[in-house]
């Protein structure tokens, strides 16, 4: 069989690996430079039946895929910096009411309108804390056209599997890039859609499956009749305000990131076996950062890359042990310093971290990070 | 021992007593649209009661429908995606006057626009009730309210009138006060294909009452009665007679393809059907 390859951007493959993991119903609101995966949605899902709606607004725009998902969908909105911004309430609602989908957001330039059509890393927190209260995260960032489907198919098995929105944290770097790129074939790559419930609906609670990984769970129109609430909500998701229920609720979403990290966190590691100057930095800056530890090998430096493509949960473990092991660590990130917090709250062996910044709307170079890997062996 | 006819489509034992105050009439709605409900009977199953927040959106909790109780304003935004996605449910959203038409205006107008196929009960008692009586989109103006403590000095929505400008399919209003004309019209609107709006005017005497003097529960009730007239009647009636009322009865009624399926269409297209 011929290999299908095919040249794409970051957002249209993005697009396609939502089509690949099952994507039923995606609902949006245009926003640059993320709307190539809303124009690719409308064109592709009705072809197999699924749903397009834009909607009024990115709050609707979520609302509406939640809905969905709450009835069976698998469901996806896309956005960038204000859109995400508005959609931070409902992305907490999703967390606390447990339903599956994804969430794109192609980081632009910010604060406010900031930079439209020009990249940034700088969102990385507010995908973890934007949202009020304390509650689990999962947030997978890609490096390449060929990640961006990868990923996102990814995004669906995790959202699908551990019941709440994930956040493709894309940047405009990527997402508006070419590259070739393979086409998986069909069932190449694993899909994972959650187990429907067998008791009888007498016997259904919602969220007493006793674990919210990997159990079964029944759509709204089932036959199993349940309640929703962005309430703290009891086993039966009715509204509770007993402590002993507020407890096993919220054990229950922290306990779905703590006790699956293995499963969740990937980094990626070039020349790090006997690297003493590591790069660190993830999504469009890290192509930068494997350029400049592939030239540095060529001049004789032991500079190695970590490259996570899960941003949260953060690598803890992966990075103390990084950080025990080398001399330095460099930074490469698109913000005023998101990423760098991370590598210092974890660096407990005081190992000598530099951080390589640009937010001036301007891909950090390869020629900037190789900079700071020769000063580094001055 | 004779059940109450409700009782089957509640969910007793669960989150029984309600929240709802003494004499609120939000009781009464929810009583119409399980007749309602019942009348054209519908299974359970295929029910899905969707709700925003404040003292009208904690009705799904009590009814045994499959049930979704959202963020503040953001109802009609969810009841969309689950319409679209399983046209075969029966979508009821359940708002209040704060709920639907100031931080959910804009997915209001839009579901009326795009002609979603969504039954909205838009229960008003013309306050916040949940938050202790600040002043709605339906506040008379003058009135007062815990944020309008000299009369409101805003003027207020009439939910219908907006609802049918926007392209509502149906729109209707009833009051608590005649507990059988709003089933009846709740029964009209569930099956209305398309957007259709059912205002339900329930008394707050806890709050709206209280700071405007209009005393307790039942003479709010009997103030309802006292000053609504059907449009059919209204009709007749010399403009100075009508004025200050409250119009109930059907105000727009108009037969149309719903939005999912004209989507439907769209796929076959799509689909090269």
């Amino acid at each position: 069989m011929n290999k299908d390859i095919r040249l794409l951007q970051g957002n249209e493959a993005c697009a396609l690996g939502a089509i690949y993991a099952g994507c039923d119903f995606f609902g949006g609101y245009p926003i640059t430079p993320s709307t190539e995966i809303a124009e690719e949605m409308a064109l592709l899902l009705p072809k197999k039946g699924g749903k397009f709606i834009q909607m009024e607004d990115e709050i609707a725009g979520i609302g509406t895929i939640l809905g969905a998902a709450a009835a069976g969908a698998k469901a996806m909105t896309a956005t960038s910096g204000p859109g995400f911004s508005l959609m931070m309430e409902l992305l907490g609602y999703g967390c606390m009411a447990e339903i599956p989908c994804v969430i794109v957001n192609v980081q632009r330039g910010g604060p406010s309108t900031g930079l439209p059509t020009k990249g940034a890393q700088a969102d990385m927190m507010q995908a973890r804390w934007g949202t009020h209260g304390d509650h689990p995260t999962i947030a997978l960032c890609p490096s390449s056209v060929e990640e961006s489907f990868k990923l996102t198919v990814k995004a669906f098995n995790l959202a699908e599997k551990f019941r709440m929105p994930v956040i493709l944290l894309l940047d405009e770097f990527i997402g508006h890039m070419r590259e070739k790129m393979e086409m998986p074939a069909a069932g190449e790559l694993e899909l994972y859609t959650h187990p429907q419930p067998t008791v009888s609906p007498a016997e259904y609670t919602h969220y007493g499956d006793g674990t919210s990984v990997g159990g079964p769970y029944a759509s709204m129109g089932s036959g199993y009749r349940f309640n929703i609430t962005g309430l703290t909500h009891d086993q039966h998701g009715f509204p509770t305000g007993r402590s002993d229920e507020i407890q096993w609720k919220m054990d229950r979403l922290k306990d779905k990131i703590e006790k699956h990290r293995p499963e969740l966190v990937e980094v990626d590691q070039e020349f790090m076996d006997d690297a003493e100057i590591a790069v660190f930095s993830y999504g469009g800056a890290a192509r930068s950062a494997q350029q400049a530890i592939r030239e540095a090998r060529a001049k004789g430096i032991k500079a190695g890359l970590v490259r996570p493509t899960t941003i949260w949960p953060f690598p803890d473990q992966a990075l103390e042990e990084i950080l025990r092991r080398v001399k330095t660590m460099i930074v490469a990130e698109i913000s005023q310093g998101q990423l760098l917090g991370e590598i210092q709250r974890l660096n407990q062996t005081h190992t000598k971290v530099i951080p390589v910044q640009r937010y001036d709307g301007e891909m950090l170079t390869p020629n900037e990070v190789l900079n700071a890997i020769v000063e580094v062996t001055k | 021992m004779r059940m109450h006819p409700s009782y089957e489509m509640l969910r007793p034992g669960k989150k029984f007593p309600h929240v709802w105050c003494p004499g609120c009439g939000h009781g009464i709605v929810q009583g119409a649209i399980i007749r309602a409900v019942q009348k054209l009977g519908w299974s359970r199953d295929e029910m899905v009661m969707v709700s925003g927040i404040g003292c009208s959106s904690r009705m799904p909790v009590y009814v045994d429908f499959n049930s979704l109780h959202t963020a503040h304003g953001r109802a009609i935004a969810f009841a969309t995606g689950v319409k679209l996605h399983n046209p075969k449910l029966h979508v009821i959203v359940i708002t209040g006057d704060g709920d639907a038409l100031a931080i959910g205006g804009n997915h209001f107008i839009h579901a009326a626009r795009r002609n979603a196929d969504l039954t909205v009960i838009l229960m008003n008692n013309n306050i916040y009730g949940m938050t202790g009586g600040q002043y709605s989109p339906t506040t008379p103006i003058g009135k007062r309210a815990s944020t309008a403590p000299y009369g409101t000095a805003e003027r207020d929505f009439d939910p219908c009138a907006l609802a049918k400008a926007a392209g509502a399919a149906f729109t209707a209003r009833g009051v608590a006060y005649n507990a059988l004309e709003l089933e009846k019209l709740i029964e009209t609107a569930l099956t209305k294909k398309g957007f259709s709006l059912v205002e339900a005017i329930s008394p707050c005497p806890t709050l709206y009452g209280r700071l405007n003097k209009e005393g307790n529960a039942v003479k709010m009730l009997q103030w309802q009665k006292a000053n609504t007239i059907n449009i059919k009647a209204a009709e007749k009636l010399p403009m100075d007679q009508v004025t200050g009322k409250i119009i109930t009865g059907i105000f727009h009624d108009v037969e149309t393809v719903p939005y999912t399926e004209i989507y439907d269409r769209i796929i076959k297209k799509a689909q090269g059907k």
